[in-house]
């Protein structure tokens, strides 16, 4: 079970690799040419990071961040979200920038292979900016109004954070 | 709406430190933000080009299209009388494909080029189901590799970064299932007035 684990990511590599080889693809330059798009969004994502990122240490260090989860504490406790993530929770939804920002700041701070890391990892992993991407494809087709899709996006949201915590306690239920 | 979040956090920030007497780490931690930002945004750079270029292995080798006829089936029945559209039909399923292959550069314009279809079939008018469902299923994309998350727990020292895999899939999957529940259920408390 282990070494299937292990094996899979490198297995999987070499398996897409051997594909695009059958297929006649001109391996080398097509990943050089999707790395570069890669890079595109790497770099593109920096200034947002580094405008969300700074002032979530801000907030951190006013005693803001500390603040909000104590007071979020009891409701996110009862879904079974741990406190550090709660704020993650509410950013997620309306940033993507800033929820990954928060999300990495919680890993640094917690351990990434902490279970608040680890839950701030699936949460951000398991879910969309919901209200930018319905703000985004309303704003293209001009829509009024959207009718249901916020509430729907906002439960599938939760729906998700909720089954993170507990799919995380359920696979690393051993510690670390 | 995302300006005034922001604008917010930065009052937010100055006023809890004056409160708290903490004002001088706020301003260091103005500096060590910042600093720590690009130092994320390098480390996970490298990994995010590599899976980056894998993908685009994927979608070169006729993978992804592979994939999307896979799933036309599966999406058909969310879309009524728009599933016999091939044009709406072969563009929701490339959307979805894209989203499932983590290709976020991709995967826009393609959502976008489908709700388009989709919006004029119906009519052009309102807020269709057809086009909400779309959109609703944009903001629950299932990821197979999740690689940017796994880029940022390779960057904080995680031992095995894709060990996560598991439980995002079966999140996403829930959350997916919960939007197009959700969506039907209140579909009646929200009808379509033309």
């Amino acid at each position: 079970m282990s070494v299937l684990r292990s094996a899979l990511i490198p297995a999987l590599l070499a398996a897409i690799a051997l594909y695009a080889q059958w297929q006649d693809v001109d391996v080398f330059p097509t990943f050089v040419r999707g790395a570069k798009a890669g890079l595109r969004t790497a770099v593109g994502i920096l200034p947002t990071m580094v405008g969300m990122l700074t002032v979530i240490y801000m907030l951190r260090a006013s005693g803001a961040i500390d603040l909000a989860a104590a007071v979020l504490a009891p409701v996110f406790q009862l879904l079974g979200i741990p406190k550090e993530c709660a704020t993650l929770a509410l950013l997620k939804p309306v940033s993507g920038g800033g929820g990954l920002a928060l999300g990495s700041e919680i890993m640094q701070r917690c351990g990434a292979d902490s279970y608040a890391g680890r839950v701030a990892a699936v949460m951000l992993g398991a879910s969309e900016t919901s209200l930018y991407t319905i703000g985004l494809y309303s704003g293209h087709l001009g829509l009024g109004r959207t009718r249901y899709a916020v509430w729907a996006a906002l439960c599938a949201d939760l729906t998700a954070f909720v089954v993170s915590a507990a799919l995380v306690r359920a696979f690393f239920a051993a510690g670390a | 709406m995302l300006s005034a979040i922001w604008v917010a956090f930065l009052v937010l920030a100055v006023v809890c430190g004056a409160a708290n007497d903490r004002l001088e780490q706020v301003t260091a931690a103005v500096g060590s933000g910042a600093a720590e930002a690009v130092t994320l945004a390098i480390s996970i750079a490298g990994l995010m080009c590599f899976w980056s270029g894998m993908m685009e292995l994927l979608r070169a080798s006729g993978a992804a299209t592979k994939l999307a006829r896979l799933l036309t089936p599966l999406l058909r029945p969310l879309f009524g009388r728009a599933a016999g559209d091939r044009e709406a039909m072969e563009a929701v399923s490339a959307n979805v494909t894209a989203n499932l292959l983590g290709l976020s550069n991709a995967a826009t314009p393609l959502g976008l080029r489908a709700v388009d279809r989709l919006y004029t079939l119906a009519g052009r008018r309102g807020a269709p189901d057809t086009v909400l469902t779309l959109i609703t299923l944009n903001t629950t994309s299932i990821q197979l590799i999740p690689s940017t998350v796994a880029a940022v727990r390779a960057a904080c020292g995680a031992r095995a970064p894709f060990d996560i895999m598991v439980p995002v899939w079966g999140a996403s999957i829930a959350s997916v299932v919960v939007v197009l529940v959700c969506s039907r259920l209140l579909r009646p408390l929200f009808p379509e007035g033309k």
